[in-house]
Formats: structure tokens, sequence, C-alpha cells
């Protein structure tokens, strides 16, 4: 049986799931919920600096999409950090960690943008022996207004001299989690870096509006006629989380810096594809708010059941895996020539593939052919786009299937080379590097 | 369970009143909104859909399909109406299951169509609970039309007309107006009056007047109609009954099926409605299994369907066929009735004879069987009557005892269209008749204003 034993920066947890800084994780009811789930670890809700606590709005904080059913894709939330008590937070905190040493405990914190503010908080947290704390520099609604948060995170500069404070300030581990709402992640994440964070977590929210009512013209979700942006996660958000965290990965500059991967994890297999792209542990949020915490079993039953199969024995069997095979356009090769294929056995003939063709690409799938309705692929207009794959509603009807060296491609009237040729040496591109250099 | 459950004869209220209201409430019960949703997510609004196809009318399915997804249920109304204004109907009646849903690829790929008909009902039901009306009378045209029938061929006729401006005046035998749809379709199909209700949606178009009481053949002639008017339009339906021809059919308990039917549709108690304790139905289509069915909810205990061929022949649909054996119907083929059993001038039994096909030929075998039987319904077809034709003018060209119509349901004669189960081609689909109706309507459209 595979072991997914996690030991992150030193923090170690029976599995690599562990709970976003999140509505889940607020306080010890909830936390220790979790654990007797078998959460390998949480990330306590943010907690502020002394004082008078937060106020949430009384209204919505939660807007969605969804698909088919009903079942959720998209969240979006306009909540705070924790509006609960500073001590009461460490007070429960440190209790939890001691009921359960053997799970990952984090603090999520926020403090405004001042060293003082980050040095007087800082002692505070390490005294509940959590085991490491992670800067929120990401809550991209409310508190970025307050010059936290995002508002922190879209600044590199001020990045790198939290972390600083942090690292000089405390013997904890610093997990900096990063803001998506940025053109390049990739300069957030090398100041944090710079400023020595132990490791990076994202992606935090995506500001967003989910929808405007149409009845009152007010986005939602609507706070008395009003609405704002808020963040949105859930599985509409992975696809731009795994592109955040391979960039990461694979930047020369933070190569091999740890990473905990954030961002519309639902199920096992979206855990494995962030660990796969160079995430060290996952944090979970909006799965767990869509079904309970009891989703954490078939996390952990399927990773292992996967990595069994595939004969992976540890996590770094499998961590960082796919990150070589992440590269620049350019680089990509020019002479991989696939076309579509469609097995006439599985087509059920609803002709998607065809009118999508038709209608939106290269005019290379049939609808008729001899007088019945049939759906082929013309090879000699096919340029291997892989749309009609992605509107097929049957799995594995249509196939992408690459051309051997030495076949035809119709569609040119090129024998395919066996060699690999990218973009950087192809005859049209002016920059090209001319071999005989 | 009434004590008259097992009262020999056919006698009324073998249920109690609760029993009737469960046993003819809605067979298919309405989706709720999200259950429409969730439904129309299923459709993947296939390029030049197979369902789409199959429908006689041709209602643009993964359009209303996808406009019910998109919460837009009167739009999908809309969508549905272009087509057939007896949407509402047809999405309770259609044999679905060898038309749209037979030809969805859903049923291809995974033995489980988009339940294309319920999802039409929950749009139309839609528009027609909010009394949203999409269709207008154009300018008064100056023509006349006259329709002979007002069921679904003669009033979707009727309301495309309105639609161009025409005049229409329909012609109609019965007190009522829906034809079938009112006096011939299954209760439990269509309860709560939603015939009338249809028909008064449809008629709000205005420009439409129902002379009822009015036969053609009784109280006007086909040529005089042909003078008063621009054009004629004939969707009377088919009047007679096919005879059992075997001995003894004269005697009390042997009853048209159809007009039991139209009997229980127009009874405002079921209750008060006899029916046999021992039932046989005698045919092997629709109107075959609705007096089966609707017997046995009535309240009787035995009822057997005999058809003279095999499962595979009979005209009613395999669905329809599993609906009356989940009834309580027995269905018993290759046998034919040779001699109905009476004492006293009362059914008290049917002597059925085995048949078997040989040399592609079917016979009697010899064999013979007796079932008790109190009633017996004959359901074995209907048949045109051209008498209601003759006289007073030129006569129409029939072919196989129905009008002969081309392809726009032009007759013989200059003038006269005619459509529905009347003609050559009609195949007692209420969805058929409303096609021929509508195109025939345009047909006529376009001669009126040439």
């Amino acid at each position: 049986m595979a072991d997914i034993r996690s030991n992150f920066l030193g923090i170690k947890s029976p599995n690599p799931f562990w709970l976003a800084s999140a509505p889940p994780t607020d306080k010890a009811y909830n936390v220790e919920r979790a654990f007797k789930a078998g959460w390998g670890g949480v990330v306590w809700k943010t907690l502020g600096e002394e004082g008078p606590p937060v106020v949430n709005v009384n209204g919505p904080r939660y807007g969605a999409i969804w698909g088919a059913d009903r079942r959720l894709l998209g969240f979006n939330n306009i909540e705070l950090i924790t509006d609960r008590d500073l001590y009461l937070n460490l007070t429960e905190i440190k209790q939890v960690k001691r009921n359960w040493p053997d799970r990952a405990l984090i603090v999520s914190l926020m403090v405004p943008c001042e060293e003082e503010a980050w040095k007087a908080i800082l002692p505070l947290v390490e005294e509940t022996e959590a085991d490491g704390i992670e800067l929120n520099f990401g809550c991209p609604h409310g508190m970025s207004e307050r010059g936290m948060g995002s508002a922190v995170g879209q600044v590199p500069e001020y990045v790198e001299m939290v972390v600083r404070w942090c690292k000089q300030h405390t013997r904890m581990p610093v997990i900096t989690k990063l803001t998506p709402n940025i053109t390049d992640i990739r300069k957030p994440a090398r100041a944090a870096h710079a400023g020595g964070t132990d490791a990076v977590s994202l992606i935090n929210t995506i500001n967003s509006i989910t929808a405007v009512d149409l009845d009152s013209f007010a986005p939602e979700p609507t706070i008395d006629s009003k609405g704002t942006h808020g963040g949105y996660c859930g599985p509409a958000v992975k696809p731009i989380a795994l592109n955040m965290v391979a960039e990461i990965a694979r930047d020369p500059e933070t190569r091999g810096l740890p990473i905990s991967g954030i961002g519309g994890i639902t199920t096992w297999r979206d855990a494995a594809e962030f660990l796969a792209l160079g995430a060290g542990t996952v944090q979970v949020c909006t799965a767990a708010m869509t079904y309970g915490f009891k989703i954490v079993e078939e996390m952990v039953e399927g990773l292992k059941n996967w990595m069994d199969e595939k004969g992976h024995a540890t996590l770094d069997d499998i961590i960082g895996r796919a990150v070589p095979n992440v590269t620049d356009w350019q680089y990509l090769n020019l002479n991989y020539i696939t076309k579509a294929r469609i097995d006439q056995d599985l087509c059920i003939k609803c002709g998607r593939c065809h009118i999508a063709c038709e209608d939106t690409s290269h005019q290379a799938i049939t609808s008729v052919v001899n007088g019945v309705r049939y759906f082929e692929v013309k090879e000699e207009e096919c340029v291997g786009c892989n749309l009609c794959v992605n509107v097929c509603p049957v799995e594995n009807c249509i196939t992408m299937v690459p051309l051997a060296a030495g076949e035809m491609d119709r569609r040119t009237g090129q024998v395919v080379p066996g060699d690999y040729a990218n973009w950087t040496t192809h005859p049209n591109n002016p920059m090209a590097k001319v071999a005989a250099e | 369970m009434a004590q008259r459950h097992y009262e020999d004869g056919i006698v009324s209220g073998r249920f109690s009143p609760e029993d009737y209201a469960q046993n003819f409430s809605d067979l298919h019960p309405a989706l709720d909104t999200h259950e429409a949703r969730v439904e129309a997510d299923r459709c993947y609004f296939c390029y030049d859909a197979p369902c789409m196809r199959a429908c006689p009318t041709t209602i643009d399915i993964p359009l209303f399909i996808r406009q019910i997804s998109t919460g837009n249920p009167l739009g999908a109304a809309r969508t549905i109406f272009d087509q057939n204004i007896f949407g509402g109907m047809c999405a309770r009646v259609c044999p679905t299951e060898t038309l749209c849903e037979e030809a969805c690829v859903r049923e291809h790929a995974e033995g489980k169509p988009v339940q294309i008909g319920r999802l039409q009902r929950f749009a139309t039901d839609a528009a027609m609970a909010r009394g949203k009306r999409f269709y207008t009378r154009a300018a008064a045209s100056g023509k006349k039309v006259a329709v002979v029938g007002a069921g679904p061929a003669g009033l979707a006729c009727a309301h495309r007309l309105a639609m161009y401006g025409h005049e229409v005046t329909v012609y109609e035998a019965r007190p009522k107006p829906g034809g079938l749809n009112e006096y011939g379709i299954a209760a439990y199909k269509t309860p709560g009056g939603f015939a009338q209700a249809e028909v008064d949606y449809i008629l709000s178009i205005g420009g439409i007047t129902i002379e009822h009481g009015k036969a053609l053949g009784r109280d006007f002639t086909l040529a005089g109609l042909a003078a008063g008017s621009d054009a004629v339009f004939l969707a009377m339906g088919l009047a007679g009954v096919n005879a059992l021809r075997c001995e003894g059919e004269e005697a009390d308990g042997v009853e048209n099926a159809v007009d039991y039917i139209a009997t229980l549709r127009q009874a405002d108690d079921l209750s008060k409605l006899p029916i046999g304790r021992r039932v046989v139905v005698i045919g092997g289509g629709m109107t075959a299994i609705d007096a089966a069915i609707q017997s046995r909810l009535l309240g009787a205990e035995e009822v057997t369907i005999c058809y003279r061929r095999g499962k595979e022949h009979m005209n009613a649909s395999e669905w329809e066929q599993e609906l009356a054996a989940a009834k309580g119907v027995t269905i018993r083929h290759w046998m034919q009735p040779r001699r109905v059993i009476a004492e006293a001038n009362r059914v008290s039994g049917i002597e059925m004879e085995y048949t078997a096909i040989v040399d592609g030929r079917l016979i009697g075998t010899g064999d013979t069987l007796i079932l008790k039987a109190d009633q017996i319904f004959k359901a074995i077809g209907q048949s045109f009557d051209p008498a209601v034709l003759n006289g007073g003018g030129d006569a129409i060209v029939f072919e196989k005892d129905r009008i002969r119509v081309d392809g726009e349901g032009r007759t013989s004669m200059p003038k006269v269209w005619a459509g529905g189960d009347c003609i050559l081609g009609g195949d007692d689909l209420t969805v058929s008749a409303v096609a021929q109706g509508r195109d025939a309507a345009e047909s006529i459209h376009r001669s009126l204003i040439a």
C-alpha cells in the first residue's frame, strides 16, 4: 500500500490533504470534526491583529455558478478574515494542536503591513505550538481595501518585505499564500523566495462577480441591492491554479521552492495533478464546503489506489513529476502530427463533432456519407485541434492518433518527419536560430 | 375496495370513489422546474437532430429543450407551437417511444432517451398556465375557408389559416370540439379537462367559428360547402367501426371500444360507469390497449386483449403493451373471435379460434378456446364512410377506402383539401393529423393569395 504520509517543511501530516484557511477552519469545533474525518492538516482561518475583530456582512456571503443538476462548479465569497476574538482563536488552536499532535496545524495571518504589527502577533502564534504560519497575501475583497491581503500580494516588494519580517521574528516555518489577481505569478513568488519564505501556497481566490440578478440588476451575492467582487474558487478555477503552480515550479528562480497547491481540488485526481506539478501538499476548501468533510476519505483512498496501481510508493515519487513536461509553446514539437479518429462502434451520432468542426473550425468531419447520417474525419482537412474530442459526449469515442514518422499527412501532402523540430528553428520564424551559426 | 368488485355482469361502482380518482390521475405527472432543468441538461443539442426528424410536425426539439435549460419555458413553448399548435396534447399522447424518443441518441447510447414528451409538456403547460398567447390574427383577408371536423387536423388547419387572416368556419358533428382529443384518448393521459382548455387556448386567436351538431352528408353537402367557401378542408376522421363478423355479435354487452371510451371521457362520475367483471377486448392497436387498461381501472377483475397475430405485429407500441401488462391486462396473441356466447341475449363468453400463418396467410387452426366474458369491446379498427361525401357535386377520388391527397393535402376536387385519419396515409396519430392540418393550411393559403 502506498505511503502518503507528508513531510512539508518538516511539518508532518498523515496525508497531504489539508483544509485551506477558510470558514471550515474558523474554530475548534470544525477543525476537530475535520481531523476526526481524516484530514491531514488544516490552515486555521486567518487571524487579524489584536483588538475589536472584523465584522462581516449580515446578508449573503457566497455566490455560485452551477452545471447540470445544480452541481456547484464555481463559488465565490465576500467573507473577511475571522470575526472571532484573537485570544479565543489562539486558545482553541493550542488545544486542538495538543489534541491532534500528528496533524498539521498552520495558522493563517493577516495584519497591517507594518513590522510592529507582525512582530506583535508572531509570538502569540508561536505560543500555541502550531506547526507554522501562512501569510494571507491573497484575500481579494474587503481586507484588500484596507491595505492587506491581495493589496500586499500584488506588490512583490511588499511581499518580500513582510516575509523578511516574519522570518526575522519567528522560528516557525513561513508559507506565503499568493493571490492569482496578478499578471505574472512568478513575480510575487520570486519576491517571497527572496524574502526567505519556506514555501508558497496558491492560489487564493480570484476576483469575481458570479452573476447579475436580472430583476434588480444587482451583482450576486447581493447585499441590499448592491454587490461587490468576491473571491472565486471551486472546480472552475483549477486550471488557472494548475498553471500558476507549474509556472512557479519550473521558474529557474523559484525551482525547488516548496508549494502547497490550492484551487478547485475536489477529488484525489485533482490532488494528484497538483502534486505532479510540484505541490508538496494540497489545500481544499470549496469541495468540503459543498460536500462536508467526508470527501477526504475518497481522496485518501483514491490517491493510494492510483499510486498502488502505478507503483508509486511515496509522495516523493510523484511530486513534481510533471514539471519537466511543462514547457514554452516555442519548444513544442511541430513535427508531432495527430488526426482525429472516430470509433464508429462508440459513436451515437449526435453530430456535435461535425457541427463544431463545420461551423467553427476546419470542415474536417462529415455528416452524411452515402446518403446516411455518418460522422467521420476527413484527414485531408483535419489539423488535429482536438475540438471534436472535447465536444463529443462519449468518452474515448474520438481520439487523436499521432501519425508515425514516414506517414503522409494528407492535409499538407508532406511526409511526417521523425525528428523533433520547433518554432525556434522554423523557417517562418524571423527570429529563427539558424542551425549553421 | 368496494364490495361490488367481484360482482358478475356489467355494473358500476366496483371501486371506491378514491380509487377512481387515483386510477385516472395523470399517467406521467408533470415535471417540476428542477426536474425539467435536470432532464433538459441531458439533451446533447444534436446537429440535425434525429428526434426532430422523427417528429411528424418537425418541432425543433433541441432548441426548445435548450430554452428550458436556460430558464425560458415560454420561449420553448413558442418553439413548439410554431410547428405544432397541439403541442400540449401531443406531449401527453404521442407515442414518443416510437417517435422522437426512439430516435434520441441517448436511447442509442444508453437506452434512456431524453424525456422529450415530458419536457414538451413542461413548456406548453407553462405557457398555457400563464395564458401566454403567441399568435395574433393577421388583418382579415376576406377569404372564407370551411373545415369539416374540429379534431386535431381540423383545428390545426383552422388555427394556421386564422393566423393568415382568413375566416374559418368549422363544422363539427359532436357537441364539443377536439375530436379524439376529447372523445378518444385514454382519460389518464389527459385528465383535468385539458382537451377543452387546449381547444380554448387555440381558438383564442379569433377568426374561427365552430358550428356544432353539423355533420357532413346529413346537415350539409360538400358541394354546398365548396360553393360557399374559397376553400374546404376535410378532417372528419373515421366514423365507422369494423365489425367482428362473427356469430352473436349483436348480443348485449358487445360494444365498440371507441364508443365506450367516448362515454368514459364524457362521464362526470366514473363510479357510475358500468363495466364488466370479465372483459375481453378484440384488437391490437391503441384503442384496444386504451379500452383494456381503462376497463381495469374502472374495476374489471379480468381483462384480456385478444389479437389475431403476434406481439410484434401489434400496432400498439411495446411500451403501451407493457403499460397494459403492468395494469393487469392479459394480452393473448394468435387468436380470433369465432362466436359470441350469449345467455338470454347477454354476453357470457366468447369462443376464440387459434390462428397461424400458413403460406403467408393468416388462417384459423380450428382449435378453439372459450373465454368467460360479460363485456366484449371491438377494437379492430375504424373505417371511413365515403357516403358522406356523395351527392351534390364532383366525386372525390378514394384509394384503399380513404381520401387520396397529394403531398400538400389536396384532394382530386378543386378547392378541397383533406387531412387526418380520413386520408390515405393518415396513421391514427394526433401529431400526424396536426401536421397534415397545418400543411394543408399553408397550401390553402398559398392558393388563396395566388
